[in-house]
């Protein structure tokens, strides 16, 4: 047959019609067109209508728009600040700032406390010990299926129901515990300790570098020479020398029970300790099934294959296990972050000045609903893309390198 | 020879060592493995002896379990003044209990909550059994669902009216949740089906900017949105109830994530059933409802029941924009001048029926995802 060596498809008169956008219901990416210009238009059109309503209730409301409202004088009190801060004096704009610093304090105290937690009580529902793997199991259930906010309100009436600063607990010299929150000595912070801090940084760069240069001598000669004396010497001893060398001053502020309440030494306030708490609380029984887990998805044979090598136990732990199950640990973990720091937000419900009860309190005074929720918004957003983008790079460090 | 060898045998029986099967080389494997272990055990034994002996004396041996009431109602709250902080004054739960359950809801009327509460009950029992897996359970839940709202609001078949803003406890907390859960499905599977239509681009983006959008903030600021916001939304003079705002909210905040839990399932089937799908000419909803969806939702049974229980432990969060909840009853049954400082009774009480709601669930789903696990593995 003569047709049998040509193809069809070389003959011009049988190739498939160039493919422009026909005018044909039966053209997919026609109706794909038409769908989206239909679904677009359609939330475009409720959207507008949404946004003429609402230019149209704050006319009629007398409600201003725009953020002008950031530079006038806020006049709220907020009870805890880590910068300057008087109601009188400072703006709104300064008052959302504190707020987000509040929320940063909690999330980032947070985040550390809860992972520590989160991963002994993991380890612990491996235990070989039956006791330990049940308690720890049985926290694990129970935390999780209770509602933070109830808890967050059980913490602070515990904080609350300490006794009152005359009859406060004391169980350490220098340590109080009352419903004004616990109070602890504070450092007066000194030239030399930030000397010794700032040898300490640089302790801890030299030791990294000392243990980069232990690895590389590993990888040329089969010995790996000791990192922790180095890093003993570097890290605690040199900052150690500077601090003597300055005299090593040394001076505690201890809270002083004066009147009804304290003077001196550090507060931490029942607010922020009850919703800490909390929140660690609660995380961590999450972070316990993550890490729980990811030790579990490594295969035995990596722990048995470790062990033939002549492993030690935490050497196995350490070099073959830890970075495996690392990877399967981190995805999860960075939702779980990601949920601390969105819950730190239930500080309303319990009076502490985080930044939505702050914006909350602003939205009341000024009315300027729109502004203050879109705020939030901004500010979770922000903290969210953060915390994302940060353990999507540690992520991408640790992630299994494949040809 | 073998009728002697067994006669032998069993004529010198012997037990196995003590040390090598049976509870003491159980509790020796398990728990005195090595002095570390011993160490460890003792020492949480010790702990928890303590504590469990200061519980019972707190919770019943100290406890008290009601207090005179005068004939007047005025409650004498004495006999746990005196017992604070040595035992629990189990008599708050004894006077507010139908309050902290049924919130402000008629007195006589609160039998018709309680129907509704063992409805719900009924239905995610319904719900869980697999011989119900199919489209009538759609009709079952709109006919419960249905059932329960007549039952709430009455006006009907002899019932009074109860307007909405009375309803409270338990019963609200279900109806958020339940609700929240019905109508946020729907939504969330068009969504799911919006982030994956690589042919509409606009629609794909619209869908991930709104995923993102909810699943970046947290809830509160969703109802802040819903309580403050949404009335200036409206046209001028219409204002929709609180109840309904705080609804919207959780469907809208629900959907995102239940979206997200229904897009795992449709990226976890093969390729080659949508392409199947294809090949037999089927249109593009023919295929989602026919093949695809089935299958796909299925599949993601067990983390929609996780979602689920997660947005029943949100709903207590309405309690800050002064939604009647579960929650929100014990605070206003704490506020009164008589059971002030009795709270840790009550938030006990509160944290045992979450509890129950949330580990039945978690367990439901954790059998299920087992019982998947090894259908798929076979």
């Amino acid at each position: 047959m003569s047709g049998a060596t040509t193809d069809p498809r070389m003959n011009p008169a049988r190739r498939p019609p160039s493919r422009g956008i026909e005018l044909s219901w039966s053209d997919p990416r026609l109706r794909a067109v038409v769908w989206q210009v239909v679904i677009v238009g359609g939330i475009a059109a409720l959207i507008w209508y949404l946004v003429a309503n609402t230019m149209n209730n704050l006319q009629v409301r007398r409600i201003a728009t725009g953020f002008g409202f950031l530079d006038r004088v806020a006049g709220i009190p907020i009870g805890e600040h880590s910068i300057e801060y008087d109601p009188a004096i400072h703006s709104y704009g300064r008052a959302i700032w504190i707020g987000v610093l509040n929320t940063m304090k909690v999330s980032v105290v947070g985040i550390v406390l809860s992972t520590i937690l989160g991963t002994l009580i993991g380890i612990a529902r491996l235990s070989k010990n039956w006791l330990v793997s049940r308690l720890a199991a049985v926290y694990v259930e129970t935390i999780r299926d209770i509602p933070l906010l109830l808890q967050l309100f059980f913490w602070y009436a515990v904080a609350q129901g300490l006794p009152a600063p005359r009859q406060s607990l004391h169980p350490v010299e220098g340590v109080f515990l009352s419903n004004r929150g616990i109070k602890v000595p504070l450092l007066q912070w000194q030239d030399a300790h930030s000397w010794a801090l700032a040898a300490f940084v640089l302790g801890w760069i030299g030791t990294i570098s000392w243990a980069r240069m232990a690895t590389r001598r590993q990888e040329a000669t089969g010995i790996r020479p000791r990192v922790w004396p180095a890093g003993l010497a570097l890290m605690i001893a040199f900052p150690v020398l500077v601090w003597a060398a300055l005299g090593a001053p040394f001076t505690l502020e201890m809270p002083v029970l004066r009147g009804f309440n304290f003077v001196g030494g550090l507060t931490v306030s029942p607010e922020y300790g009850a919703l800490t708490v909390g929140l660690v609380l609660y995380t961590a029984s999450y972070t316990a099934e993550i890490v729980r887990s990811g030790i579990l998805s490594v295969a035995t044979g990596q722990w048995e294959a470790a062990g033939a090598l002549g492993l030690r136990q935490s050497w196995v732990m350490r070099l073959i296990v830890l970075p495996q199950a690392l990877r399967v640990i981190i995805p999860p973990m960075t939702s779980t972050y990601l949920s601390l720091a969105k819950n730190s937000s239930l500080a309303v419900a319990i009076g502490y000045q985080d930044v939505v009860s702050i914006i909350n309190t602003i939205l009341n005074q000024t009315g300027q609903a729109v502004e203050g929720i879109a705020m939030i918004m901004l500010v979770y957003l922000t903290i969210s893309l953060s915390i994302s983008l940060f353990m999507n790079w540690y992520n991408a460090r640790i992630a299994l390198v494949e040809r | 020879m073998s009728s002697t060898t067994l006669g032998a045998s069993s004529a010198h029986r012997t037990q196995p060592p003590l040390l090598v099967a049976g509870p003491l080389a159980w509790m020796r494997a398990n728990l005195f493995n090595s002095w570390l272990s011993t160490a460890v055990t003792l020492a949480l034994i010790y702990i928890l002896a303590r504590a469990g002996i200061g519980f019972v004396d707190w919770a019943f041996i100290n406890a008290v379990w009601s207090v005179p009431i005068s004939a007047q109602g005025v409650i004498d709250p004495t006999d746990c003044r005196n017992i604070k902080g040595v035992g629990a004054c189990w008599a708050v739960i004894g006077d507010k209990w139908r309050f902290i359950l049924f919130g402000r809801y008629p007195f006589d009327e609160q039998w018709r909550a309680g129907v509704c509460i063992a409805l719900f009950i009924a239905l995610f029992v319904v719900s869980a059994m697999r011989r119900f897996w199919r489209k009538e359970l759609a009709l079952i839940w709109i006919g419960t669902l249905f059932v329960i709202g007549v039952l709430m609001w009455g006006g009907v078949l002899g019932m009074n009216f109860v307007p909405h803003d009375t309803w409270g406890g338990l019963p609200m907390t279900l109806i958020l949740a339940t609700f929240g859960l019905a109508l946020a499905f729907p939504l969330a599977v068009f969504v799911a089906l919006g982030r994956r239509a690589t042919t509409l681009p606009a629609v794909r983006y619209l869908c991930i900017v709104y995923i993102e959008l909810v699943r970046g903030v947290p809830l509160i600021s969703v109802l802040f949105m819903a309580s403050v916001m949404f009335p200036l939304f409206m046209p001028v003079g219409l204002n929709p109830d609180k109840l309904l705002r705080a609804q919207l909210g959780i469907i809208l905040f629900g959907a995102a994530y239940l979206a997200e839990v229904i897009r795992g399932g449709l990226q976890a089937l093969p390729k080659g059933q949508y392409e199947a799908a294809d090949a037999l000419g089927l249109t593009y909803w023919q295929k989602m409802r026919l093949i695809i969806l089935p299958q796909a939702l299925r599949m993601v049974i067990p983390p929609m029941v996780n979602n689920f229980i997660g947005s029943f432990k949100d709903t207590s969060l309405v309690l800050i924009i002064g939604i009647f909840d579960l929650l929100t009853a014990a605070k206003v049954a704490l506020a009164e001048p008589a059971w002030q400082g009795y709270s840790t009774e009550v938030y006990l009480v509160l944290a045992v029926i979450y509890f129950i709601f949330c580990y039945s669930m978690s367990r439901y789903s954790r059998g299920l995802e087992a019982e998947f696990g090894r259908s798929v593995r076979r």
